[in-house]
Formats: structure tokens, C-alpha cells, sequence
């Protein structure tokens, strides 16, 4: 039997992780694996922190990934990838938005954003893939599209066939918004391909 | 083989209704349980209602079964508080249709007021209890819940927690099988609680009890063991045995998927079995206690907490050979609390509030958030409804000068749930308080859900708009204004005027969640740093789109900012001026 592989999707309330994560979750499926996914709702849609949590394999029993398990962790904003950081595997991938969302104490000034953030984080991950998807997704005339864009880098380090996320990202976007998701899909694609 | 497709636990649940020819679904929101009743809406063949509070869900899923259909009644655990009193007497009368109750428990209060472990109601009630571990078995066990239910004449608790409710995994789709009517048979010895019938009613159910404690022993799909490694046993149930199968996958498992009653013979098959028996279960020694009482000796809550979660890595930790992986302290990095959302109205009601220095007593809600630094406006937060009770509480016990100073907030479906009946008590002894009713036209904080002041129904039909205000006089409150949330002056004017007179007052303040009324968004605004002189005033609302600089002065977070103009309309300096683009 496979190890079953985790990957943890974090970000804040409001940055479109949870389509991120059924898009995932559908090419794993179409891919024929055994796939659990946990989410936290309920306060965290109110600008929390946002934690979603894939792992699929030949056969899954626990939807919750344990500390320095991930290998891969999908981060939509600097913060919340430093949080994330113990749930990294040690030869886990990291891929981030450089994005910085400012949390409530430190828009008080209250707490200080970390200005090393992106140091600290390639620090300690093995492998960083940093890139501003903001910006990528605006190129591709969408800003809504940051989370298709780091789908788009997340499927470069995956071992699934190009066509699968396609077929799914059809099956899941809704019609009048298919081109811009498409296009930022393959910004997000190629980026990653050529970074891996 | 039929269709496989990943559901969260509550879809799996809606689904199961459907397959099982269920006709209703009825619940009050309330996080983890809401998508339960939100997905059976979407079944053309299942009726699907939001009722005013569990209570009333429960009576009316009570109603229903009794009339014939299969019936399911959602609500998160401190629902099934409000629903208890129908619930310990229905477990008497029994049903006609099956009744089939959703306890949906939220170990490691991730939206919750506390961490209640409800399988103490299946026991307390005297009513099965049965503990989905995945999706698969959240279908599986709705469907064998109704059918449990008829052959026992009993209601039984399907008793979720957040991680069952809201994990997705493999489910495989199967028809609806469609059920006749049963018919309606008077019966007043069943359905007649009064002292001579509800005797023997106790009798009938404590023989069902036993009977049930057979079938716990001779079900399969819900106990089972799991021979491997005898030289531990593990008792678990619900997510927990997930947990253990990942963190140990070759020890033996006792896996319960009914709690209550326990079977017996097949804990003591399996204690026999193994070296040294284990229970691991999140919150109450519930299973743990039983089988203590069976005599049977089993470790358990000494080696794991009875506060919050438990984790694969715990048990891997406290049970394997593989040393713990330790979560690494991430220092300094500032916490991400959840905030009211740019443009939210609640929030000027909170600032003025904080700004008039009042005592707050509180409600359950997104409002709940204005404790949050830097509004602090809320003093007290309990339970649903409590906030206008424990007002009139604090009135009884400082005197008239407290109330003078003291306003409750309630929102409006949280009004309805049971706020109406603490007003009514208020006016009906002698209390003068203020009370704001923050009707935001939605039940917000659980993902806006409809409710009687809405216009809507579970469905989106439209139904019967309930007027609070009519509402309201109709309880006996002769004061009663109505004010918009960001007409600042207006409200402020309001809330002096009313906490100065000696009878009991309502302000309704209104205004749309700003996520539902997105046709209210206005150009966004800048901050004019000529202007700005750093003074903080904005920054007094918490809102999350006035950032502070280095400087001292405030910019704009223009892909935040929904123009509400709240922060311009506080300025002394005019320096949050509106652009044009939304």
C-alpha cells in the first residue's frame, strides 16, 4: 500500500482556499484515490486563519494531517505560512503567496508583521516556492484568480496528468468566469514547471 | 457499483434522509450542524424547514413522525439544551414515523460557547445513541437510525463532531426508496403524557432499553472488533477510531458506532481478548465509566485529557512505539482572531456603544465579536437569549442606576430563538431596560440562513415577513425606535433618550449583513495623507481596512474596503475621502 500523501491549504477567510480545495479534491478523486479533506467553518470566515487539510492514498483513515507531516503546503498569504510551518514535513514543499493580509493586532499596531517573513520561512523549509499570485492573477485579468494561479503552481509539483485538472477545473468554475481561471491557471502552471 | 462522490459528513447526512424516504428536515442553525438542513433543501422530494429554535424543531419533527414520516431534527449541542424537554418525553410516547435527532458536538470549541459532550443525553433521555466515524457511516447510520427508531418506537441521537460534520470522504450513492404514509392512529396512552400514561410509558421504555442493549451486542454495521495485535485493545468511536486506526493501524479495535447503549458481551469478548485494554474517547469518560461499571478494567481519561480534541499524533504519542512528533513553537508570529467584516453595521453600534462607556450584556451572533479590542463593548455572553434576561438580572440586583447605564444586544434570528420570552419577562416585572435589536435581515454568523424576519423560507420561497417592531409593542414595550446602524448622530441620540427613561425600551437598529447586500457597496475610499494627522479616531472602529503606519497615519486597504464610509463619517479632518472605483 502507498503512503498516504497530506497536503495542507492555509490562508485567510475570504481568499477562495475552500474552491481550491475541491478543485484538488476532484482530481484526486478522478484519479481514482481514496481522499479525505477537513475544514474548519464557523468563525473563520469572518478573516480568520483558514486551514484546510487534503490527504489522499491507496486508502485513508484520518482526514487530519499531523505536525511535520505535509508535503506540500499550499500558503495564501506569508502569515499563515509561518503558522504553518509545523506541519511541514522535513523534505516538504512550501508554496506561497508573497501576499501579506495584516491581522486585526496589527493593524491596531497592537503586533508587528513580521518583516522577514519570506527569510524565515526559507529558512526553515527545504524547498520555498515564493511567488506575489496577486500579481499573476491581475496579468491574467482576474484578481479573484489567486487561488487558481498557486492550483496552477501546486499541480507542477504533482504527479497528475494536466488534462485531470482541466476536466475538473471546467467541472467546478462556474462558465462566465472559465477563461480568466484557465489562463491563471497556466501563468500558475508554467511558473511552477519552470521553478520545481 | 453505484456512484462514489466525497461529501462532507452533514451532506452524507441530508443524502441518508433522502435514501431513506424521509419527508422532513427541521433545525435552527448552529455550527457544526447547519449544512445538514441547507443540503436537504436542495431534495426536491424532502421538505426542509428552519424553525425558530431547537424546541420548536424538535416538536415539530415530533408532530411529524407521530402524523407518519420520517423526520430528522438537526442542532449543534447547546441546541439540544433548548430541545431537552421535548426530548426526554418523547423518548415515552416513542413514534410512528422514525425520529431521527442530530446532536452535532464541537470538541475543541472551534464556534461554540462550550465543549458539552451530548452522549450523556442518549443516556439521561434513555434514547440510542449512535457516533458516525467518516461520511460513509454519517449515511449509512441515518438510515439505519430510522429504521432503529420504528423497530424500537424510540427517537435516536446521531451524535456528530465538527470533524465528522465538516471531513469529506468517499461516499457511495444509492437510490430513494419511497415509504407510504403511515397513518395516523389516536393513541392516548402513547402520545398522552399525563402521570397514569407516562407510568407506564417509563416501564414500556426501560424494556426497550434492553432490547436495544441486544441489538447494540448483535448489529455488526455499528459494534465490531477488529482482531489484530492482541497485546493492546482499543475501545474508540466516532472520528477518534479514525485516529487510532491511523496512528496504530495493527492493534485490535473495538469500533462503536452506538455509545448508548453499550454492547456488553462484546466488550467483554473483546476485553478477554487483548492483554491491556484502552478506551480513547474526546471529552466525557463516557464509554470509559460503562464499562468501569461492567467491571471490566480499562485505562482511559487518566492518560488523555477531558478538554478538547484528541489527535492521531496523542495517541501515536501515548499508545505507539514511535516517538511523538512535537509541535514546534512558532514564536512571534500575531494571532488572526476573526473580525466583523469591513462594512459589517454592527460595528458602528459597537463603537458607539464603547464610545458612551455602557455596560453590554450580549447575545450569540457575529455581534458576539464586538468584545474584540479595540470595540470591548461586550461585558457578558452565556447562551442564546440570555442577553436581555441577565440585563433585567443585573437591574434586579444594582437597581435602577445600573439600567441606566446597561443595554442588551440581540440579534434578530437570535431574538426569535428566545429573546422575545426574556423581553416579555422584563416588561412583566417591572424592568426598565434598554434592549438593541441588531436586525442585519439574516442569520449571519452561520452562513446566512433565513429566519421569520426575513421574508424567506429554508427553501427560498417567500413566507410571512415577521415585524419585530409590531412584535415588540405587542409584548408590552411602549418605546420602540427604529434607527440605521450608520446614522451615528441617530443612534447615539436614541440610546441616551431611552436609557434615561424608566420603562422598558427597544432600539431595532438596521441595516443588511454588508455580505448579503452587496448592492449597497459604495467606491471605495483613500486616506488623504495631507489630511491625516495620525489623531486615531478611525481606527477606534476595528475595522480591518484602516491600517496604521509607521508615520502614525492611516491608509486604506482599497481591496478590503467596501465604502461603507463609516471611518469618513468620524474623521474631524474630512482625510477619508471616496474615489471613484468599487
Amino acid at each position: 500500500m502507498s503512503k498516504t500523501t497530506n497536503i495542507l491549504i492555509v490562508g485567510v477567510g475570504g481568499q477562495g482556499t475552500i474552491l481550491a480545495s475541491r478543485v484538488l479534491a476532484g482530481v484526486l478523486l478522478a484519479e481514482k484515490y481514496d481522499v479525505k479533506v477537513s475544514e474548519i467553518h464557523g468563525m473563520s470566515q469572518r478573516g480568520g486563519s483558514v486551514v484546510t487539510q487534503v490527504r489522499y492514498g491507496d486508502f485513508v483513515a484520518s482526514p487530519i494531517i499531523e505536525p511535520q507531516t505535509a508535503d506540500i503546503v499550499l500558503a495564501f498569504e506569508l502569515l499563515e505560512a509561518l503558522r504553518s510551518l509545523p506541519f511541514l514535513a522535513e523534505d516538504g514543499k512550501l508554496i506561497v503567496n508573497t501576499q501579506a493580509i495584516l491581522p486585526m493586532p496589527v493593524v491596531t499596531g497592537e503586533a508587528q508583521y513580521p518583516t522577514d517573513a519570506l527569510s524565515q520561512l526559507e529558512k526553515q523549509a527545504s524547498l520555498v516556492l515564493a511567488t506575489d499570485a496577486l500579481q499573476m492573477a491581475l496579468a491574467c485579468g482576474n484578481p479573484k484568480g489567486v487561488n487558481i494561479v498557486l492550483l496552477g503552481i501546486l499541480s507542477a509539483l504533482m504527479d497528475i496528468k494536466e488534462e485531470t485538472w482541466l476536466l475538473v477545473l471546467r467541472d467546478k468554475v462556474p462558465p462566465r468566469f472559465l477563461g480568466v481561471n484557465l489562463a491563471a491557471f497556466a501563468e500558475g502552471r508554467k511558473w511552477g514547471l519552470n521553478k520545481k | 457499483m453505484n456512484e462514489k462522490i466525497l461529501l462532507t459528513g452533514n451532506e452524507a447526512i441530508a443524502r441518508g434522509v433522502w435514501e431513506a424516504g424521509g419527508h422532513l428536515v427541521v433545525a435552527y442553525p448552529g455550527t457544526p450542524s447547519t449544512e445538514i438542513t441547507e443540503n436537504a433543501a436542495k431534495y426536491l422530494e424532502l421538505s426542509a424547514q428552519w424553525a425558530p429554535n431547537e424546541k420548536v424543531a424538535l416538536e415539530t419533527g415530533i408532530g411529524c413522525s407521530i402524523a407518519g414520516k420520517r423526520v430528522l431534527v438537526a442542532m449543534k449541542h447547546v441546541g439540544l439544551n433548548v430541545a431537552a424537554d421535548p426530548l426526554f418525553t418523547a423518548a415515552y410516547t416513542g413514534v410512528n414515523g422514525g425520529l431521527v435527532i442530530v446532536s452535532a458536538d464541537d470538541p475543541g470549541i472551534h464556534s461554540s460557547q462550550n465543549e458539552q459532550d451530548n452522549r450523556h443525553y442518549g443516556r439521561a433521555a434513555k434514547v440510542p445513541v449512535l457516533e458516525p466515524s467518516d461520511s460513509k457511516e454519517a449515511k449509512n447510520f441515518t438510515k439505519l437510525a430510522f429504521v432503529l427508531s420504528e423497530q424500537f418506537d424510540v427517537p435516536v441521537i446521531l451524535r456528530l463532531t465538527t470533524r465528522v460534520a465538516h471531513s469529506q470522504s468517499l461516499v457511495e450513492l444509492s437510490p430513494r426508496e419511497e415509504l407510504p404514509l403511515k397513518d395516523y392512529v389516536k393513541d392516548a396512552g402513547k402520545y398522552v403524557m399525563v402521570p397514569a400514561h407516562a407510568k407506564k410509558r417509563h416501564v414500556i421504555l426501560e424494556n426497550k432499553l434492553l432490547e436495544l442493549a441486544k441489538f447494540s451486542d448483535q448489529n455488526k454495521e455499528l459494534n465490531h472488533i477488529l482482531w489484530q495485535n492482541r497485546k493492546m485493545g482499543i475501545v474508540a468511536s466516532g472520528a477518534v477510531y479514525q485516529y487510532v486506526r491511523e496512528a496504530l493501524p495493527d492493534v485490535s479495535v473495538l469500533k462503536i458506532g452506538m455509545s448508548f447503549p453499550l454492547p456488553e458481551k462484546l466488550i467483554k469478548e473483546f476485553a478477554a481478548g487483548v492483554e491491556k485494554l484502552f478506551v480513547v474517547e474526546e471529552l466525557e469518560p463516557f464509554m470509559e465509566n460503562a464499562i468501569k461499571a461492567m467491571g471490566i478494567e480499562v485505562v482511559g481519561s487518566e492518560m488523555f485529557p477531558r478538554v478538547g480534541e484528541i489527535f492521531t499524533e496523542d495517541i501515536r504519542a501515548k499508545l505507539g512505539d514511535a516517538a511523538a512528533r512535537p509541535i514546534l513553537p512558532t514564536m512571534g508570529i500575531p494571532v488572526r482572531p476573526p473580525v466583523l467584516c469591513p462594512g459589517c453595521p454592527h460595528r458602528a453600534v459597537f463603537y458607539v456603544l464603547h464610545k458612551l462607556k455602557l455596560n453590554v450584556s450580549g447575545d450569540i451572533g457575529c455581534y458576539t465579536l464586538g468584545f474584540m479590542p479595540p470595540l470591548s463593548a461586550i461585558d457578558t455572553t452565556i447562551c442564546m437569549g440570555a442577553s436581555i434576561s441577565v440585563a433585567h438580572g443585573m437591574e434586579v440586583a444594582q437597581g435602577r442606576e445600573m439600567a441606566a447605564k446597561t443595554v442588551a444586544v440581540i440579534g434578530d434570528s437570535t431574538f426569535i430563538h428566545s429573546g422575545i420570552t426574556s423581553l416579555i419577562n422584563t416588561v412583566y416585572n417591572g424592568g426598565s431596560s434598554t434592549i438593541l435589536i441588531l436586525d442585519n435581515s439574516i442569520t449571519a454568523m452561520t452562513g446566512h440562513q433565513h429566519n421569520p424576519a426575513t421574508g424567506f423560507d429554508a427553501k427560498g420561497n417567500p413566507a410571512p415577513k415577521l415585524s419585530l417592531a409590531a412584535l415588540v409593542r405587542a409584548c408590552g414595550v411602549n418605546r420602540v425606535q427604529i434607527v440605521d446602524a450608520f446614522d451615528l448622530k441617530k443612534l447615539q441620540a436614541a440610546l441616551k433618550e431611552e436609557l434615561a427613561v424608566c420603562e422598558p425600551s427597544v432600539i431595532i437598529v438596521e441595516r443588511a449583513c454588508a455580505l448579503i447586500d452587496k448592492s449597497s457597496r459604495q467606491p471605495v475610499l483613500v486616506a488623504n495623507q495631507e489630511k491625516c494627522n495620525g489623531c486615531g479616531l478611525c481606527l477606534a472602529l476595528g475595522c480591518p481596512c484602516l491600517i496604521k503606519r509607521s508615520d502614525g497615519k492611516v491608509e486604506v486597504d482599497a481591496a478590503q474596503c467596501v465604502g461603507c464610509g463609516l471611518c469618513a463619517a468620524l474623521c474631524q479632518r474630512g482625510a477619508l475621502e471616496k474615489t471613484g472605483d468599487e
